[in-house]
């Protein structure tokens, strides 16, 4: 699976990611001498409202995403479905080559301007590799485990809950994590189809050629990406249980 | 305690074929035995195992478990009160080692207290540490001891029914044997019904009460072991036992089923004298001298003494080896090659002299099945 990294890797990422967020966050407390400092100075109102337009964009895309892309993903993956499954997700995999812009745009074209088609075109972006993630890695359950499972009396239900769902969920937040970073790099666009967000500060900055209203713009959304890169590596390591977690020995 | 009546199983193939994978198989494990499938790769056994629990559906026939048609059952509530184990040992990854113990248990709704204790209980049956193991992951467990965990899953809720398809296969032959012994250990007390797959000619031997040999879905031949090699129903059957199946029945029977016991002995201060007398009196070229509690020390021969005189002590030899009399005849046919000998002295796991075996008693009893081998021992007496 491409979207997979490997646990050395992964662990130097989020060394890194940590590393770049403490200078940064002592880069912002200099104070108002520093270049950082001026900038805060300047658009903290800004930044403080528009960061949390940008948080609840995230949330309630991604956040809907895996509400549907889970159940979906499931649904796909069960035997009943395995005629149309590969159809679907052709389907799927033809809408990610679609640019998010791309879809942004559709989505106005659908629901007009603001935060819900915002959001709408958000989801529709992330949804692709949530579904795609919990199909595959229903699918590769080995089967003799389901066997095993149905062999002592575990009906279908029980299988999915206690075998298939904790043996696929290393795959499915991979995929999880995937979704959120493709949605946090998406969510500054949503501000050219009125969704708002931290886009506004970057877009505005370019249009008038106002380098600190960018950086403002762009270093919260920096770090918010790092943040919540950070935050889904730690939940991955912690939430799945050591024995299907590749990186917990 | 499991009776099959006529079951059969076709597959239908994608090509429009059909695949006769059990063909009116009829057979029955009476409670407390183990009956072992056996047959070579694709000729059904796996369908017919899978049968008994539901996990295939059969096409026609009948099935009985401890009593009931599975017909008549929920198949869950079936499938819970039958221990399966697979090829593939199939313990979940994502549980660890407890919890894959307590599966079925919890399935149950059993107490957690006393279903974890059992889980205790169950791993020092297989000689695994309870303390280092419970809380471990099935990936943290060397292939035998996942194998070892796998059997006692299936036996957490103490199902009357084991089935197992292979469930020592993907293990080396020298912890495959240990395994072996352990559960051959474990079900002299439990005394489970047990149908168990394998491929493996010498596993079903040591393993089984009866073997059924299958033939592209056909029962061939259900027999003892014993009674299988000495008497194989047709060619197919005895090629597959191989052309050293009267070898492989030295290891059905123990060096006490064809032992000469009662032997007479003297004592290291006796007369040769009265070492000639006893020979002479029972017809025998040599006699055992044992020492002052009854070990075995060594031996006279009738040919070495015939003019000497004297006390025992100083005429007597040193035995070359000895057999216990819980050995099969595989390692005492072995020995005596090793010590180009026709006799052995037998003795127990103290070392004290329970009698003799000569290579022509041994070949006596592979000249009749087990049961008869009463007979063959007392034609073969004069050997000694
Ligand atoms: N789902 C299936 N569809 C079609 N044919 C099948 C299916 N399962 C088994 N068969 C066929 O049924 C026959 C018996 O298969 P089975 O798995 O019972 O063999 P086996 O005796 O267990 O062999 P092995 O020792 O290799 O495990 C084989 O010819 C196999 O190809
Ligand atoms: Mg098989």
């Amino acid at each position: 699976m491409k979207m997979q990294i490997l646990p050395h890797q992964e662990r130097f990422r989020s060394r890194i990611a940590f590393g770049l967020g403490a200078i940064l966050g002592i880069g912002l407390m200099i104070g108002e001498r520093g270049y950082i400092g001026d900038t805060w100075r300047l658009y903290s109102e800004d930044i403080l409202f528009l960061t949390v337009q940008h948080i609840q964009l995230v949330l309630v895309s991604s956040g809907l995403a895996i509400l549907v892309g889970v159940p979906v993903g499931i649904m796909l993956s069960r035997p009943r479905m395995q005629r149309y499954s590969e159809a679907v997700l052709q389907v799927f995999n033809i809408g990610t080559t679609i640019p998010t812009l791309a879809l942004l745009a559709l989505s106005i074209t659908l629901l007009g301007i603001g935060f819900v088609p915002a959001v709408f075109g958000l989801w529709a972006a992330t949804l692709l590799p949530i579904v795609r993630n919990v199909f595959q890695g229903l699918r590769s359950v080995p089967d003799y485990l389901k066997e095993a499972a149905t062999g002592m009396g575990m009906t279908p239900l029980h299988i999915l809950r206690s075998v298939e769902l904790p043996n696929a969920l290393f795959v499915i937040f991979a995929g999880i994590r995937t979704a959120v970073a493709v949605n946090v790099g998406t969510v500054p666009l949503a501000f050219l189809i009125g969704g708002g967000g931290l886009g506004e500060l970057i877009f505005t900055g370019i249009d008038l050629n106002e380098m600190q209203m960018l950086m403002a713009g762009a270093i919260p959304v920096a770090l918010l990406s790092i943040a919540a890169d950070w935050i889904l590596a730690k939940a991955q390591y912690w939430l799945i249980p050591r024995g299907v977690n590749p990186l917990r020995n | 305690m499991i009776k099959l009546e006529k079951l059969s199983k076709v597959f239908e193939t994608p090509g429009g074929g059909s695949v006769i994978a059990a063909d009116q198989v009829s057979m029955e494990v009476p409670e407390g035995e183990i009956c072992v499938l056996l047959g070579p790769s694709g000729c059904g056994k796996t369908t017919t195992l899978k049968m008994i629990n539901g996990l295939i559906q059969k096409t026609s026939g009948k099935i009985w478990v401890a009593g009931c048609d599975t017909d008549e059952q929920d198949p869950v509530q079936l499938r819970r009160s039958i221990g399966y184990v697979i090829q593939q040992i199939g313990l979940f990854p994502n549980m660890t080692i407890e919890d894959n113990i307590c599966v079925v248990p919890d399935l149950l709704g059993w107490d957690k207290t006393k279903s974890r204790r059992r889980a205790g209980e169950l791993l020092e049956l297989v000689n695994l540490d309870p303390g280092i193991f419970l809380k471990r992951y099935p990936k943290e467990l060397s292939g035998g001891q996942q194998q070892r965990v796998g059997v006692i899953r299936a036996l957490a809720a103490d199902p009357p029914v084991l089935l197992m398809d292979e469930p020592f296969g993907a293990i080396d032959p020298i912890n495959r044997a240990v395994i072996q012994d352990e559960f051959l250990k474990m079900q002299t007390e439990l005394r489970k019904t047990i149908a168990f797959v394998s491929h493996d000619i010498d596993e079903a031997i040591k393993m089984a009460d009866k073997i059924a040999i299958f033939k592209d879905g056909v029962l061939e031949q259900y027999d003892s072991p014993d009674d299988l090699l000495a008497r194989p129903a047709n060619d197919f059957i005895a090629s597959f036992l191989g052309q050293d199946r009267t070898l492989k029945r030295l290891s059905l029977l123990q060096v006490q089923d064809v032992m000469f016991g009662d032997q007479v002995r003297v004592m290291a201060r006796d007369d040769l004298e009265k070492a000639r007398g006893l020979m002479r009196e029972v017809g025998h070229k040599n006699i055992v001298m044992v020492g002052p509690r009854g070990r075995a020390r060594g031996y006279l021969h009738l040919n070495d003494i015939l003019d000497s005189t004297g006390k025992v002590e100083e005429h007597y030899q040193g035995l070359p080896a000895t057999v216990n009399i819980r050995d099969d005849l595989r390692s005492a046919v072995s020995k005596m090659f090793r010590h180009d000998t026709t006799w052995l002295v037998c003795v127990d796991d103290e070392g004290f002299f329970k009698g003799s075996i000569t290579q022509r008693a041994i070949s006596h009893a592979l000249g009749a099945t087990y049961r008869d081998s009463d007979v063959a021992t007392g034609a073969a007496a004069e050997a000694l």
